[in-house]
């Protein structure tokens, strides 16, 4: 199992390395620092001298690859590749355009992220699964054909009218909720209460839906049938074996989409001004901050990577079926 | 004859249009998928939200012709003096509704129907006295000399005699069909009369549900009728901030929408089918770079990779203005790239669905024939598997749309999605969510882009699960992994 895991990071590593590249050349190779200069100082203060100096300011004067005015090792040290890029691969994110040290952000930020989404995905996995199971214990009654229909037209709306309907309703007609903002301590759950819901009510349509097809494909397997014709009540044979075994593809999903979570949501933070990584991340494409997009690009995908290696663990957990390849 | 101007985005629906009626003439002539596209036909909810698609095309095609209309020369030009174009690009949906409310402007917001303006304003009286008060609109309500008590009836004699009409239009394409349908039969069977094919169609017998087709038609004839009968004298969904008709921006992010939706899939469909078929066909080493190329793609966060590229586009274009001669050029070609962008990211998910139907598919003993046979590995690739894949390929795309519909929203609102400047259900959102916050607060701009959204997604939906249902029987074992599926769903939670 270890060798497994083993062969699975490197891969992952491999795969950073990888994303690194993507973003590099996304980044500086497509325009050049001078460029994002122009951008950044904007308007009619843009000069030579000042592209120069903002250049300078934040090590964008060097050549991309290869320097050839320097010779040895420093030929490839001393460029923007390895100063900006490589350090990444040790999570050593350096500094914003804007000057700040985008580690301690991203310290300082984490823990709002994940007051909103630690809630917000564990309740709303819940709501859909008990939704879907209700769905599948009335199947082929008319609850289900409209209680799909509601799925249906649940997904069919956009994200964005469940953050402003809701906090029309709440925050505006009903007063039970403040509009945004966040504190720490207890009185967090009164900013947190809001989004949480609006992202529960978001995410039945599209999941209850699915998890609904889930368990009716389980539901008409031959094990099924035969704790059926053992006598055993619906509500046993629904819970324990179907739950049971339709669960495995649930749960390892989750894991896998776990470490995500830090990440925190760019729309409902930005809505509800969390102070988060989500808003941190929108406010650097507003603000057209290169640095900090490397950095959450390089973040988002180091964490998708360690949820893929969590789900392929899991999975080898729970179902004693699948072995380490 | 108007100087016909033809953006990028225009080129590419024309083209996909044409695309679209090349691949309905090879069903009618193929068998088998005559047969599919039945089962599809056979679904009420999916020919019912075909018919709502079908109205939104037809909008977004006529959206899409864009020309500069000449103007009338002036009366001491000589007589051979070159036409002159107007400086403005309109399209052939703007010159249809040049009667309507849809194109004139007010001067700010003014609530639906209303024929005052929303917000008060310093009045000159007669005798020079100045007051304030809400003005009259410039043109909702302008025909009316005592609005307080003609306004009632006025807008129900309009409102009904558009239904009238619309329901009679409706009708008559009705009864169009009807014949239709019984000449279609009688061909095959000569012996029925219309009696039996009318009952079949009112009983919902009929092998395509013509009913629900009837239905959804009448309705939404009666919804149009309505509609332009009360946009002939006031502004329907009422204005905006800049006093632009919210209904006539509604129509027109038809057209964004349908860029989005269709041109995106278009983009993606070749990188996916190239390197998802030579993965799984090849296997080893060419499948490794394959696959590791997708991953590493997947791994970075969707809406990050789109706000970067998007991001470096932005560059692009502010450090060469002189490549776009005009704001509609640019705000087009910008459109243009963001599907382009869309479409370059997003393609690992059919990219990996195909690889496994490939690799699947590659064991297959017609495949190994045909390689023993000695013919061409491409010959393979393109005559046996990608005909063997195709549905895989139409269902990703029927179902992608309307998510590219709503994730444009989301785009927009972040601030990398289309053009500001340029109409879109996103920008339209995206102006009118702090209008919720004023008091009184101003709904309808907000109304219109959540009615015409959800209309258009929730067809798209529909239409896509009668397609799915159709294609994709259980029995040929096609589902996308359970895995990979979720996985999917659940990072576009997350955003």
């Amino acid at each position: 199992m270890t060798s497994y895991i083993l062969r699975r990071l490197m891969y992952g590593v491999l795969i950073l390395i990888g994303v690194n590249l993507v973003t590099f050349v996304l980044f500086f190779a497509v325009n050049t620092p001078d460029d994002m200069a122009r951008l950044a100082i904007g308007g009619q203060r843009v000069s030579t001298d000042a592209i120069e100096k903002w250049k300078v300011e934040r090590g964008y004067d060097k050549p991309l690859f290869i320097n050839n005015e320097v010779s040895g090792t420093q030929r490839l040290t001393d460029t923007i590749f390895y100063q900006r890029s490589v350090p990444l691969l040790a999570f050593d994110f350096g500094q914003s355009d804007g000057g700040r040290d985008i580690g301690w952000e991203i310290k300082n930020r984490m823990g709002p992220s994940l007051a909103l989404a630690l809630p917000s995905f564990a309740l709303g996995l819940l709501a859909s699964i008990s939704f879907a199971l209700l769905l599948v214990f009335f199947r082929t009654t008319r609850l289900d054909f409209w209680g799909v229909v509601l799925c249906v037209l649940l997904l069919s709306i956009s994200g964005l009218f469940y953050i402003i309907a809701g906090q029309w309703l709440f925050a505006k007609v009903l007063r039970l909720v403040p509009y945004s903002g966040f504190v720490g301590g207890l009185d967090m759950v009164k900013f947190l209460a809001l989004p949480v819901l609006v992202a529960i009510i978001s995410r039945l349509g599209p999941e209850a839906r699915f998890y609904r097809s889930l368990f009716l494909e389980e539901i008409g397997k031959d094990y099924v049938r035969t704790a059926r014709s053992k006598g055993l009540s619906e509500r046993v044979v629904l819970f324990k074996h179907v739950l049971r075994n339709s669960m495995l593809p649930i749960l390892t999903g989750a894991v896998s989409a776990l470490p995500l979570l830090f990440m925190g949501s760019l729309i409902a933070e930005s809505f509800f001004g969390i102070p988060g990584l989500g808003s941190y991340t929108i406010d650097a494409i507003n603000a057209q901050d290169f640095s900090i997009v490397r950095a959450m690009v390089f973040l988002g995908a180091a964490l998708y990577i360690v949820g893929l290696i969590l789900a392929d663990i899991s999975y080898t957990l729970v179902d004693p079926r699948v072995r380490f390849e | 004859m108007p100087n016909f101007v033809l953006l990028w985005t225009d080129a590419a629906l024309f083209i996909l249009a044409a695309l679209v009626g090349v691949y309905a003439w090879r069903v009618r002539r193929s068998e088998t998928a005559r047969a599919t596209w039945l089962r599809v036909a056979r679904s009420s909810s999916a020919m019912g939200s075909a018919v709502v698609l079908l109205c939104f095309v037809m909008v977004g095609l006529l959206d899409s012709v864009h020309f500069q209309p000449k103007l009338p020369p002036s009366p001491d030009a000589p007589a051979n003096a070159p036409a002159v174009y107007s400086p403005q690009v309109v399209s052939l949906l703007d010159t249809l509704l040049d009667d309507t409310a849809l194109l004139h402007k007010e001067k700010t917001f003014s609530a639906p129907l209303s024929w005052l303006q929303f917000t008060k304003e310093t009045i000159l009286q007669d005798g020079g006295e100045p007051y304030r008060d809400f003005p009259r609109l410039e043109f909702g309500g302008a025909h009316l000399d005592d609005p307080e008590a003609q306004w009632l009836a006025d807008v129900t004699f309009r409102a009904g005699l558009g239904a009238a009409f619309g329901l009679f239009a409706g009708l008559i394409l009705a009864f169009a069909l009807l014949g239709l349908i019984y000449r279609a039969r009688r061909q095959t069977s000569s012996d029925t009369s219309l009696g039996e094919v009318l009952s079949e169609i009112v009983k919902g017998h009929s092998e395509v549900a013509w009913r629900a087709v009837i239905l959804t038609l009448l309705i939404v004839c009666l919804l149009l009728g309505v509609t332009f009968g009360l946009a002939s004298g006031y502004h329907v969904l009422g204005t905006d901030r800049t006093g632009n008709d919210v209904l006539w921006q509604a129509l027109k992010s038809i057209r964004t929408a349908w860029v989005i939706g269709s041109l995106t899939t278009v983009a993606m469909l070749p990188p996916a089918i190239f390197f998802g078929l030579s993965a799984g066909y090849f296997k080893g080493r060419v499948d490794d770079v394959i696959q590791y190329i997708y991953t590493t793609l997947t791994a970075i966060p969707g809406v990050l990779l789109i706000a970067a590229a998007v991001l470096m586009m932005q560059v692009y274009i502010d450090t060469h203005p002189d490549l776009f001669p005009t704001a509609a050029q640019r705000a087009d070609l910008r459109l243009f790239l963001l599907c382009m962008i869309l479409g370059l990211t997003g393609w690992a998910g059919l990219c990996r669905l195909l690889r496994a139907e490939a690799l699947k598919l590659r064991e297959l003993e017609y495949v190994q024939a045909a390689r023993a046979f000695g013919i061409s590995h491409l010959r393979v690739i393109v005559k046996h598997l990608l005909p063997n894949v195709m549905h895989i390929v139409l269902i990703t795309v029927v179902l992608e749309f309307s998510g590219l519909v709503l994730y444009e929203a989301v785009l927009s609102y972040l601030g990398i999605g289309v053009d500001p400047t340029m109409n879109s259900f996103g920008t339209m959102i995206d102006k009118s969510r702090l209008e919720m916050s004023r008091d009184p607060m101003i709904w309808w701009n907000l109304l219109a882009a959540f009615v015409f959204m959800l209309t258009m997604v929730l067809a798209a939906n529909l239409f896509a699960d009668g397609v799915r249902d159709a294609f994709d029987p259980r029995s040929r074992g096609f589902r996308p992994t359970r895995r990979s599926r979720l996985l999917a769903m659940l990072k576009r939670g997350s955003t």
